[in-house]
């Protein structure tokens, strides 16, 4: 099991750093959804199958072939990026490097924080969920499928001329 | 306009009704059609195994006829060069030697009678202009090439064999019809 | 750990690669014979008796054939499409109950790769992931008729899998498990549910249509328009795998929903027989196959009855038709249970 953990946060963390340092957006999507696959794999370690597979999905197969298919779509195979000037590439750099200090110095302070609801051999399964899920958040839960509701008719909007 | 078959429907582009509009039921009777040929008698012939009979008056590959004797019974008068809409027969004509006698009836004869197996749309109409009835078309069918040259057939090919039991029979294409066409005083080459 | 089960296991995976791998094979020699005889022909006829060797001279000549990479292809996504659709055709398979158990010596082993207890989801998952194949594919090949395809199979298979979905949403709320092994077993003794889903049924059959880019929604490879579609580009084994996952696809779709909707390996009466239950098991699962088969060979009937979909149509019938009526049949369903479980 151990092993296993290393080997899919290995694998995460390289498909990561490569989404990052790739310049082929194609290459960029398809890291991410081995990351994504990664993660589903941690899940599954964690005796949470329903998330892990609802994560793949969701997000790598749905969200992702919507990314893919507007990376296709655009035809951006090789990535056009504007050159920038030598003043904007040192700001960068240090933004960059304050927001990763702050980063730092926000882990460095962490205390150990006793989870609301203990950690049980089935927390991840469907029954469990459903019943978190549907009692307790189900004001949330509502509350964000009113959000994608409006996300959809925006959109609509956003795509028709006149309606 | 009258219709020619009593299967013809009028289009119309009228709303659906509702059990057109699933399509369901289309569907299905669709099913039931392509069941139906599922368990028909099929329409295949296996061609090395089984052949299909040809007709009495099918013109394949042609043949140049010898008489009784064994005679070449071409005479290289070139009619059916002329007849020929797709200028497929080509001929060059010599004198018959003494001492020939037994190869050729007539006193000429074609050194060279090519047929252009390509060119060739297997009219008939060579053998129409025949006035020796030298030329026939038989029920065989010309095989196929991998190039262009062997198409054109020498008299190699066209001649039939001596052997009269290599003979080709071409008695289904001799009717006393045709015989009589071949007598008819109105063509040039029978005054 | 339990080393017989484990090599139980493994063997008995092995065993459905090997029947998957030989089904989809078949299934190409019967598609062609289906075809043929429902124009009035004969089929393959000529390679073993019946033409039984073609799907073996069919391999041979893809593996003969030379192997093509475009220049201006990606190279290793061009390798990779091909790879991703194949497999995750073949991961599919591992969640089916392909029979009940078989006891032999006091030991029962069940004739199931993984009783996951999200069994359909994990269909779902695969055959998502499996849309990558044909994306990726279809992009690296760099053609026009390749991207197009691709791009109709990805929006395909994203509309119709909403509807694929909610009308399993119906199902699960009447079986209350989504454990595939579990449905099976509640739909014992004719209980099946397809009279208690005929809606979900229907709705689930046009959307495996769908999922497996079988006709009539053969949009992504419809010879006619796209040339080969997303697999214009391939050659030799590399379309071998594309052909052949969907073959694989059509086999594990057909198990799916006579898993979910016929009972899987349940049988008729075979409970008032009486035999022992080694033989019920071994029963069923030659039952469940054959009812595999019957849908297998509905894939066919309907390709050769129907023609392909306009992409318009296709778009109005998965998001105005299919997906409007699945939720009417949740809520019918929900409200059915709603009302019966107060009482």
């Amino acid at each position: 099991m151990v092993f296993l953990f290393y080997m899919l946060s290995a694998i995460m963390i390289i498909s990561a750093l490569l989404i990052v340092f790739n310049r082929n957006p194609i290459n960029n999507v398809i890291f991410l959804i081995v990351c994504f696959i990664a993660m589903a794999g941690h899940y599954i370690l964690l005796n949470a199958q329903f998330l892990a597979v609802v994560h793949i999905i969701v997000y790598t197969g749905a969200i992702m072939v919507l990314f893919l298919f507007v990376i296709m779509l655009l035809n951006l195979n090789k990535a056009i990026i504007p050159h920038k000037s030598r003043a904007t590439r040192i700001l960068a750099v240090i933004t960059g490097g304050i927001f990763f200090l702050v980063l730092l110095a926000a882990t460095r302070q962490t205390i150990e924080i006793h989870p609301r609801y203990p950690f049980t051999s089935d927390i991840g399964l469907v029954k469990e969920v459903g019943q978190t899920l549907f009692h307790e958040f189900l004001l949330p839960f509502e509350m964000s499928s009113a959000l994608f509701i409006a996300a959809m008719v925006g959109a609509i909007m956003f795509g028709k001329k006149d309606v | 306009m009258q219709a020619l078959t009593n299967r013809s429907k009028v289009v119309s582009d009228k709303k659906m009704t509702f059990i057109e509009w699933i399509y369901i039921p289309a569907i299905l009777k669709g099913m039931s059609i392509t069941l139906r040929h599922f368990f028909k008698k099929k329409a295949t012939i296996s061609y090395p195994e089984q052949k299909r009979e040809f007709s009495q008056v099918y013109r394949g590959q042609h043949v140049l006829k010898r008489d009784e004797e064994g005679r070449e019974r071409c005479t290289a008068c070139g009619l059916c060069a002329v007849a020929c809409p797709a200028e497929a027969i080509t001929m060059v004509a010599a004198e018959r030697k003494p001492g020939e006698e037994h190869l050729y009836r007539e006193e000429k004869y074609a050194s060279i009678y090519e047929i252009n197996m390509l060119r060739c749309i297997f009219c008939g109409d060579c053998e129409e202009a025949c006035p020796k009835e030298a030329i026939f078309l038989t029920d065989r069918i010309v095989a196929s090439e991998y190039k262009r040259a062997p198409f054109i057939y020498g008299k190699d090919i066209l001649v039939e064999p001596l052997d009269l039991n290599l003979r080709v029979d071409v008695s289904a294409r001799q009717t006393e019809n045709v015989l009589k066409f071949k007598q008819n005083k109105r063509f040039a080459h029978n005054k | 750990m339990d080393w017989t089960l484990l090599i139980y296991k493994t063997l008995f995976l092995f065993l459905i690669l090997l029947i998957t791998l030989l089904v989809a094979m078949y299934s190409t020699y019967g598609e062609r014979k289906v075809a043929a005889f429902m124009q009035d022909r004969r089929g393959p006829n000529r390679a073993g008796p019946f033409g039984l060797l073609q799907p073996l001279a069919d391999g041979l000549k893809m593996f003969m054939k030379e192997e093509i990479i475009p220049l201006t292809a990606n190279r290793y996504l061009f390798i990779l499409g091909p790879s991703i659709a194949m497999t995750t055709a073949l991961l599919t398979g591992v969640v089916i109950p392909w029979g009940a158990t078989i006891t032999i010596g006091g030991r029962e082993f069940p004739m199931q790769i993984a009783d996951l207890n999200i069994g359909i989801l994990y269909v779902f998952a695969m055959v998502s992931i499996g849309v990558y194949g044909i994306m990726i594919g279809g992009w690296a090949s760099n053609n026009k008729y390749a991207l197009y395809g691709a791009i109709r199979a990805a929006s395909q298979m994203i509309s119709y899998e909403l509807a694929m979905g909610m009308s399993i949403v119906a199902l699960v709320l009447t079986t209350g498990s989504l454990s595939l092994h579990e449905i099976v077993e509640q739909q014992h003794g004719m209980h099946w549910n397809i009279f208690y889903q005929p809606l979900g049924f229907l709705i689930f059959l046009i959307c495996a249509f769908a999922e497996t880019n079988r006709a009539p929604f053969d949009l992504p490879e419809c010879e006619t328009e796209l040339i080969g579609g997303y697999h214009t580009e391939y050659s030799s084994m590399k379309l071998g795998f594309y052909l052949f996952a969907e073959y694989i696809n059509m086999f594990i779709s057909s198990a799916v929903i006579a898993t979910l909707y016929f009972g899987g390996y349940n049988m008729p009466f075979i409970d008032d027989i009486g035999l022992s239950a080694n033989i019920v098991t071994i029963l069923g699962t030659i039952f469940f196959f054959l009812k595999i088969f019957g849908f297998i060979f509905l894939f066919m009937w309907i390709r050769w009855t129907l023609p392909r979909f306009r992409y318009d149509q296709l778009m109005n019938l998965g998001w105005k038709g299919l997906i409007p009526l699945s939720i009417f049949n949740i809520l019918a369903t929900g409200i059915y249970y709603y009302f019966t479980e107060l009482k």
